[in-house]
């Protein structure tokens, strides 16, 4: 009797920086080599991503649910080899206490996840209707062909769906307001426009599963009665916009997309627009207008999408994650949905949790889950078991939580309350060594860049921030300065346009709200804390923790740093360029920061 | 090279609707490393609007570029995850080694160095992708071997054609 031994090489954007196709040939290569066993029959996958980037690349092996971390092509011969014997000890986790897994489970940061948008996303081939059809594909789509635009809706409206972009607004109630509209032709929108910095979730899921985002727009295109609709997506997403491309083209193909929706005689076109790389395109008007083949601008709000959007018609514009979700909601009903997640955010939640916390990579969990246990339990802690500092949450429109909040639970509204929000899902650990004045100044650089500049609040009122910002990190700051920016921050959040510009200033507001002491310790004690703004900060080595291991005199880029071997080694100020690359280096914790 | 007839050949694969303005720009950007000018009165004249509104475009998207860039781009990501762990110093260290800030060519037009926004490799940061090629976990002293392994490269596709030159 044949089995089958699938092998999953995780090919997503991060595995494939690590070297993943060269792996995937590899493991190709060595059962050509070793011969075609009778028992077993073998399939190499290239799946999207599995979510642990920083191991990667990825290999899984089912049904066995054997997985190898950082694999390298050499490894090849020997996993292949043991196929159905013994694992290869070296390439499984490890936990804490040095004892090796196989199954993935056993992996606490696969075991707390609670995995639904990605449920699929690094188990099949993306590129492969057949198997996301297997995987249960189609099933909501087929449900919801045997429904009325209106049953349709009543079902999302169920699930409690809220737009998982970051603003959270119920996706029932902006459908049900686009399908009141008796203007024809209505358009659907999906917003892969994933801008935010730190942010890669809805790349992910492009990658990994783009039938599902395909699905869900086929559905929300039958609630609306819409029979176009288009996918904006970023320009630096090439995998992505290949493997929506490829699946657009298997679902025509198919007969699931075109001239009759599995027969129905419901019409759906669906067509790509590359993004031109604007942050600003990610807010829904902006987008619109760039996807008509103008400046990517946002549009006053006081004209609702659902009404006049895309052409002036009505129009549904979600993102990709929302998208995702539907196909769960409509297979399983939205009750089922709402029953994960709490009283006002149900379902689950994609993050992307990178920084300075060791396990780095795509997690997704129940609304409703603390950011300890994200960052403890999933993440691992902090690189180092360093002190952790904050959490920056929601891109450059959310803020910087300290660790006294770090019990909250996760959702739309709980953050919010604090001053922060959860965002579309980006996470960035930081830990001591991270300078909050600099994060704040580096948030409001990016969108000083982005900003269109079409209103004043928004274009002045980060002008301005940079300005006092880039003085307060160079060493220039004065009193005043913390409660300048205060008001400036207000007055955006007052007066501008789009939701760019009013929430551009959070960075700074939450850094001052919990971080308050950095500000002033650059402006009154002309010193940098986390030792990283250079004009503040001066380095030297602490002789009795140093062991003389010249770790970084061999890190240091302008030769500042000299001693003997195993002698206490010292840096020549003359020479320092402050970069930090030393104290990076060092494992003795001998290197220190001080003001000048 | 910026031949005419490739400008066509772009601006034809579009219909003359004002939406594919941006995707026949990019197509540009792709063919020439930069948008030319003769590229936009050609798109202009096709689809019926005005240069000046194709401009606004061309400056507006960080896709697009008016300059000419570099035969290699070198980008460096610096999106939060990397910024934190060290991008700009990474910037800091391409200075050194090519004697450009970011958003500049070198003389000689071999590289071109860009600060981008998140490239999606959060989890690998400090990330810089040359070509296409992405550079995981970077560290400042990783960079003069960077530099010369595209330089290296360089040179050797130069000596193999002059080789073959020579054998004609």
């Amino acid at each position: 009797m044949s089995r089958t031994t699938t092998i999953l090489v995780c090919c997503g954007t991060g595995c494939i920086a690590n070297g993943a196709y060269d792996v995937a040939d590899a493991i190709e290569e060595q059962i050509v080599a070793q011969g075609a066993n009778a028992q077993v029959e073998l399939r190499v996958c290239r799946t999207g991503c599995s979510g642990e980037c920083e191991q990667g690349p990825i290999v899984r092996l089912m049904p066995r649910d054997t997985t190898y971390y950082k694999v390298k092509p050499k490894d090849a011969k020997a996993i292949v080899e043991s196929l159905e014997g013994e694992p290869v000890k070296k390439l499984l986790y490890r936990d804490p206490d040095g004892v090796r897994h196989e199954a993935q489970a056993k992996n606490p940061f696969y075991g707390l996840q609670h995995k639904t948008v990605l449920a699929n996303v690094g188990v099949i081939d993306p590129l492969s209707l057949d198997e996301y059809v297997a995987a249960g594909g189609y099933e909501g789509l087929k449900r919801a062909l045997d429904m009325t635009p209106d049953q349709i809706i009543t079902e999302v409206e169920k699930s409690g769906l809220r737009g998982k972009g970051g603003a959270g607004f119920p996706t029932g109630r902006k459908w049900r307001s686009a399908a009141s509209y008796d203007v024809f032709p209505k358009y659907i929108v999906c917003n892969g426009d994933e801008g935010d910095p730190g942010a890669f979730m809805d790349g992910s899921i492009m990658e990994g599963c783009p039938h599902a985002v395909i699905e869900g727009m086929i559905i929300g295109a039958l609630a609306i009665g819409a029979e176009t609709g288009v996918l904006y997506i970023r320009d630096e997403y090439a995998l992505a916009r290949d493997h929506i491309q490829h699946a657009i083209d298997d679902a025509y193909e198919a007969g699931i997309l075109g001239e009759s929706i599995m027969g129905s005689g419901h019409k759906l076109d669906l067509s790509i627009v590359r993004g031109g790389g604007a942050f600003v395109c990610g807010e829904s008007t902006a987008l619109m207008n760039s996807i008509e083949g103008k400046v990517g601008e946002p549009r006053p709000k006081y004209i609702r999408s659902v009404q006049s959007g895309l052409f002036e018609k009505p129009t549904v514009l979600n993102n990709v994650e929302s998208l995702a979700s539907i196909p769960v909601i409509l297979a399983h009903g939205g009750e089922a949905y709402a029953q994960v997640g709490t009283e006002g955010s149900k379902g689950t939640k994609v993050f992307a949790m990178v920084g300075k916390v060791k396990h780095t990579g795509l997690v997704e969990v129940p609304m409703g889950t603390t950011l300890r246990t994200l960052i403890y339990d999933i993440g691992g802690g902090i690189i180092g078991d360093r002190p952790f500092k904050a959490i920056q949450t929601g891109g450059p429109s959310g803020g910087c939580i300290p660790e006294r909040l770090l019990d909250l639970p996760v959702d739309f509204d709980t953050l919010t309350e604090y001053g922060a929000m959860m965002g579309s899902g980006g996470m960035i650990v930081m830990d001591d060594r991270s300078c909050m004045v600099e994060v704040a100044r580096y948030y409001i650089d990016f969108l000083c860049e982005e900003s269109c500049g079409k209103c004043t609040p928004c274009r002045e009122g980060l002008r301005q921030m940079r300005h006092i910002l880039t003085e307060i990190c160079e060493g220039r700051g004065r009193e005043g300065d913390v409660e300048l920016l205060e008001e400036i921050g207000a007055m955006m959040t007052d007066a501008s346009l789009c939701a760019l510009g009013r929430t551009a200033p959070n960075p700074v507001l939450t850094t001052i709200k919990f971080f308050r002491e950095e500000y002033e310790a650059h402006i009154k004690g002309r010193c940098c804390p986390a030792g990283v703004c250079p004009e503040l900060t001066s380095f030297r080595i602490d002789a009795p923790a140093c062991t003389g291991c010249g770790l970084c005199a061999k890190a240091c880029p302008t030769d500042a740093i000299s001693g003997e071997r195993k002698e206490a080694h010292v840096i020549d100020a003359a020479k320092c360029i402050s970069c930090g690359s030393c104290r990076e280096a060092c494992n003795f914790d001998a290197v220190l920061t001080e003001g000048r | 090279m910026v031949s005419e007839e490739q400008i066509n050949r772009i601006v034809q694969s579009y219909p003359a609707e004002r939406r594919f303005a941006l995707a026949a720009m990019q197509d540009m950007q792709h063919a020439f490393n930069y948008v030319p000018e003769q590229g936009l009165q050609a798109l202009a004249a096709h689809l019926g609007c005005g240069v000046a509104q194709l401009y606004s475009m061309a400056t507006f998207y960080k896709a697009l570029s008016l300059k000419p860039k570099g035969r290699h781009i070198i980008k460096i990501c610096n999106g939060t995850a990397c910024h934190i762990r060290g991008s700009v110093n990474l910037a800091t260290g391409l200075k050194r080694e090519l004697g450009i800030d970011p958003g500049e060519t070198t003389e000689d037009g071999d590289f071109s160095v860009e600060m981008v926004n998140c490239l999606g490799s959060c989890a690998l940061a400090p990330v810089v992708l040359v070509d296409g090629t992405y550079h995981n976990k970077l560290k400042l002293e990783d960079v003069p071997g960077i530099v010369e392994h595209y330089r290296a490269q360089d040179a050797q596709e130069a000596r193999e054609a002059a080789e073959q030159g020579g054998e004609r």
